[in-house]
This record gives structure tokens, sequence and C-alpha cells, in this order.
């Protein structure tokens, strides 16, 4: 009962702020900037030669007020956005009209989901375990060595790490295709060829991501374990004749892990962005590539209903590992 | 504070090496006033030629000298770096030095919403927001932009600072020899973090620059104005690796990555000194 009190229910109350804030920002920034969405698409309309007399203007800019949720007043068109949140309803795409922005975000998702969550797991676990070895070694010169490469990759941003990946790959090492997710022309069914494909085609991406991710965590996970390993229970077991696996990765890593835990549910909306530019450099079919279609259609709808889903995937993914916290810390579990 | 950063140049590799790189792109940003050409301005000089004496990094596809027009990007990446961070700071030491010394439901209140803006996924918002203002934001408007949402992870880090400032023995004798809260926090606290502050700061800059890059990339910054992102933009669209025309891409990549990195090991450094348990872990290393 305590733990549902203490640990469960602020919890729960914290995904519904985090989805609570996005949503208001989303809404004030898009109620604050001068361009008007509807004028917007209105004036490329008739860009594109279309005549259309006076009237049918004024109605056409009804409806798509309405569709974008601008009718009535500031109370009446937060509602509105809620609404659509909750419903899923995000109108219709301008580029793919008349499909669903749910539908083509639907159809994304999955590649967005896969990529980040794989990458993000592989790049914390390596991050995580190399820091805590070379924490626990201290001085150590392949420590030493190893910490100095990781200084220089890990402030780099993602963006540049994926064009390097794809200058190095596309010209001098064409082992890995560049573009897509999988051979053109083939068909998504569960074979030994499609999973071939599918994953060469993942691995670049992947691998920006994990060398462009992994260095935060190797270097947070280094000065944790170091301080942990100066711990008297350490030196205690090593008196006492305790293996060298058991000391590193029982007394040293499990327990200077807990703060990774956290930070890596904190940092899991920057990993999305990453995650969504690397995809557009390596044209990889998710919500990122979407992302860029709809940048450069002034697709409002489908630019709104990605970041809006994102929000809600993020507060999400973040609660999940929140409630997972309890199997690593035994504290939290028998308060 | 002279003598900290001597000693620091003097000791520490990392400082020595991050100070001279970013002296060198600073100045680099300052030679812009001397550029011969005017760059908004195509065909000012022959195009797609390598580098040669007489331009020194090539000329790019829109016939403009490729080094002077490097210049002006690091000008004016450094310029958004800087507005952004520096409006992000006021806005993190204030939301800091009210939730740290509060305490209690405000801090709840206030950190609760900081954690929220650290944990959304910023690409997607930034991407909303700068596509509704496309083609009416200039330099300084993205700096801004980049501010409102580049605050809260440093709220964060100052925030858990003022929180042990709070229980040290001075701030009982301020509160009980009658000095009012405003007092006791502008006066006795924010001098301690200020240190932390610039460390934050540069981290910040160079986020900013990262971002602003992410975001011309998706040709929604200002693509008329010279900035790192904006000639990745320029070189990306004319297909400069197809073509081989490799200086165009490389010199803002490599710019970028120097810069960047530069940028981290001076903070890196800082905030090692600033931290007394890994001072004097150095301390013991060395001695």
């Amino acid at each position: 009962m305590t733990f549902l009190k203490r640990y469960l229910l602020p919890r729960l109350f914290q995904y519904l702020v985090v989805v609570f804030v996005g949503t208001t920002i989303v809404f004030i920034s898009t109620r604050l900037t001068p361009a008007d969405p509807v004028q917007q698409t209105i004036q490329r309309i008739t860009a594109q030669g279309g005549y259309m007399d006076p009237a049918a203007v004024e109605e056409f800019a009804r409806t798509l007020r309405e569709l974008y949720g601008l009718e009535g007043g500031v109370l009446r068109q937060y509602a509105a956005l809620w609404r659509r949140l909750l419903t899923g309803d995000f109108g219709r795409s301008y580029t793919y009209f008349p499909t669903p922005v749910i539908q083509l975000i639907g159809t994304s998702l999955p590649w967005t989901l896969g990529l980040l969550s794989l990458s993000s797991i592989m790049a914390w676990l390596a991050g995580t375990l190399l820091g805590g070895l070379a924490g626990y070694a201290g001085q150590a010169r392949w420590a030493k060595w190893l910490e100095g490469v990781v200084m220089i990759i890990r402030p780099i941003p993602y963006y540049i790490v994926a064009l390097l990946a794809l200058i190095l790959f596309a010209y001098f090492l064409p082992v890995f295709p560049i573009s897509g997710a999988f051979a053109i022309g083939k068909r998504m069914t569960v074979t030994w060829d499609v999973v071939v494909s599918v994953a060469k085609h993942a691995f670049l991406p992947a691998a920006s991501l994990v060398v462009g991710g992994m260095g935060v965590w190797f270097i947070q996970m280094k000065s944790l374990a170091s301080t942990v390993v100066a711990e008297d229970y350490v030196l205690f077991g090593r008196a006492g004749g305790l293996s060298k696996g058991k000391l590193v990765f029982q007394y040293t890593i499990r327990n200077a892990m807990l703060p990774q835990i956290t930070g890596l549910a904190l940092a899991l909306g920057q990993l999305l962005s990453g995650a969504l530019v690397v995809e557009y450099v390596f044209s990889y079919p998710g919500l990122g590539m979407l992302l860029y279609q709809a940048i450069t259609q002034g697709d409002y709808n489908l630019t709104m209903g990605i970041t809006m889903l994102s929000i809600v995937v993020i507060a999400t993914g973040v609660l999940v590992i929140d409630l997972m916290y309890p199997l690593f810390d035994p504290r939290v579990r028998y308060r | 504070m002279f003598n900290v950063l001597r000693d620091l140049f003097r000791h520490d590799g990392r400082f020595a090496f991050g100070f001279c790189v970013f002296v060198g792109i600073v100045f680099l940003a300052l030679l812009y006033s001397f550029c011969p050409y005017n760059l908004s301005i195509w065909n000012t000089v022959p195009r797609d030629r390598p580098p040669s004496a007489k331009y020194l990094l090539g000329t790019n596809s829109q016939g403009q000298d490729v080094f002077w027009y490097a210049t002006a990007a690091i000008r004016n990446s450094l310029l958004i770096g800087i507005v952004a961070a520096s409006l992000s700071r006021v806005i993190a030491v204030l939301v800091a030095l009210i939730a740290g010394y509060r305490g209690g439901r405000t801090d709840r209140v206030l950190m609760s919403i900081n954690d929220s803006f650290v944990v959304l996924p910023l690409l997607p918002v930034l991407v909303l927001v700068a596509s509704m203002l496309r083609g009416k934001m200039g330099i300084l408007e993205l700096g801004v932009v980049l501010a409102i949402f580049g605050w809260a992870w440093d709220a964060r880090l100052i925030r858990a600072q003022i929180l042990s400032l709070r229980e040290r023995e001075f701030t009982k004798t301020a509160i009980l020899s009658g000095m009012t809260s405003l007092r006791v926090v502008l006066g006795e606290h924010l001098p301690f973090v200020i240190p932390l502050i610039m460390a934050t700061a540069i981290n910040n800059i160079s986020f900013v620059i990262g971002t602003e890059i992410v975001l011309a990339v998706f040709g929604l910054s200002s693509l008329e104005t010279p900035t790192l992102g904006t000639m990745i933009y320029w070189s990306v669209n004319y297909q400069a690796m197809l073509l081989g025309i490799w200086w165009w891409i490389l010199t803002p990549v490599v710019i970028c990555i120097l810069l960047i990195l530069s940028l981290y090991m001076l903070s890196v450094s800082i905030s090692d000194f600033l931290d007394p348990r890994t001072r004097l872990q150095v301390i013991k290393a060395k001695g």
C-alpha cells in the first residue's frame, strides 16, 4: 500500500504532468506565432494557379479553421486540441490527402520505435558496462585510452555522426545499404531473407545512434563507479577474497547503475530527437522521414500529429522505465 | 579568477586544447569583418574551384568563397549560441533559485514542470514552432526560441547546488541576522553557483549550435543567413558530396566538430575543477 502511494501514484501523476505540459507548450507555441496556417494553405493552393471566388475562399478558410482547431475562443481551441489528442484524430494529411494523419503515423511509428528502443538499449548497456569496468579499473592504461576516445566522440551531435557514417560507408566502404529500411521490391513477410535485409538496412542508423549516444552513459558510469569502488564495503569484499567478477558486477556496477536508469528515463526525449535526425539522414521510413516530408510540404496537420504523438510516446517510455525501477532497486520495493 | 584559469591551462591538457581551439575559431569569426565579398550575392567568384592559394578553401556551387563564407557562418552560429545561452541562463537561474530556496510545494511544482521540459522530445516541438515561423525567423529569433526550450536541464543542476547551500551554516546565520530571502538568495547563494552557471552556459552553447544545424538541415533555419547549419544544408542540397566538392561540405562539418569538441573540453575541465572530489583525485594521482 505504501508502495502504491509513495511510488506508483507520484509516477502516474508525473506522467500526466508531462503530457499536460507538452500539450500546453504545443498549444501556446502554435498560437503565439504570427503565421496563420489557414492563410498559408490557401496561399499555397492559389499559388498553384487555381482561381477561387471570394465566397468559396471564405468557406474554405472556415472549414480549414475548424479542421485545424482554430474556431472559437482560446479556451475552446485548447479544448479542441485535447479532444484531438484523446481521440487520436489529427485530421487529414495535406500531402497525402485524404489519408488521416494518424494512419500515416501508424505506418511509420513501428520503424522509429524499433530503431529507438534497440539503439538506446544497446548504447545504454554498452556505455554502462564499459563505464563500470573502466571505473573499477581506475587508473589502468586501457581505461584511460578508452576514456580519451569516448571524450572525443561524446559531444559530437547525432547528425554529424550520421553524416560522417554516410560519407564513410557511401564512398569508401560500401558494405551496408545507406538508405531505406529493406531492399526495394521486397514484400514484408517473415522470411530469413527479409529479416537479413531489414537488419542490414537498420545497421548504419542504429550504429550512428549507438556510437553517438554511448559516450554519455560511459562517462557518467565511470565517475559513478569510481566513487562506489572507494566505498568500504568494496574494500572489505576485496579483503574477504571475493572473486573479481562478483566485485565488479554485483558490488560495483549494480550499485552504481541506479542513477543511470533515472538518466535513461530523462534522456529519452533527446534520444528520440536523435533518432528522428538519423532517420532523415539514412532515409529510414520512420517518423523522422515523415516529419521531413511534413516540413517540406508545409503539412501542418501532420507536423502537429507527429509532435503530439512523440510527446505521448516519450512520456509513456519514461513511465515504463520508472515502473521498472523497483526491479533494480530493492529499497523502493520494500519501503 | 585569472590565476585559476592560468593553472587550468598549465595543468589540464583538456583545458589547454579546448582554449586554443576555441580561440582559433573565434579568431576566424572575427576575420569576417575583413571579408572582401558580399556573401548575399551569388557568383562573385568562379564556381566549384578546389582549394588553392587564391581561394583558401575553394569555392562552392553558388559562386561563393568557402573560406569567407565559413567565417561568417562561425560568427552567426556563435552569436545564436551566445544569445540562446545567456537568455536560457536567466530562466534557469530564476527557476533554480526559487525552487531550491523556497523548497516544499513550490519546489515540487516547479521541478515537475522542469522535468517535463527535460523529457519532452525537443526536435518535433522545435520543428513545429520553426515551421510556423518559417521565413520570418532571423538568427536572433532562433536564439530566443532555442533559449525557451533549452533551460530545463541546467535549472535542475543549479537547483541541486542551491539545495545543498541552503543547508549550510551561513544561510542560517544570514536568516537569523535578519536578511530578506531575496538578499540571501542573490547575495549569498548566487555567487556560489556562478561557476556552475558558466560551465552549463558553455554546454548550452554547443547544444544550441548542434540544434541549429539540425533545424537548418530540415530547412527551418533562416537559410539566407550563413551559419554552420545552413552551410551544411546548401552543400547537401547541391549534392556536394556526389559531385566531389568535398571542401564545401567538410569545412562546416570539421569546424562544427572542432568547435563542439573544444567547448566540451572546456566545460568538462571547469566542472571537474568545481567538484572537490575529482580535484582530490587529480591531486592524488599526481602526487
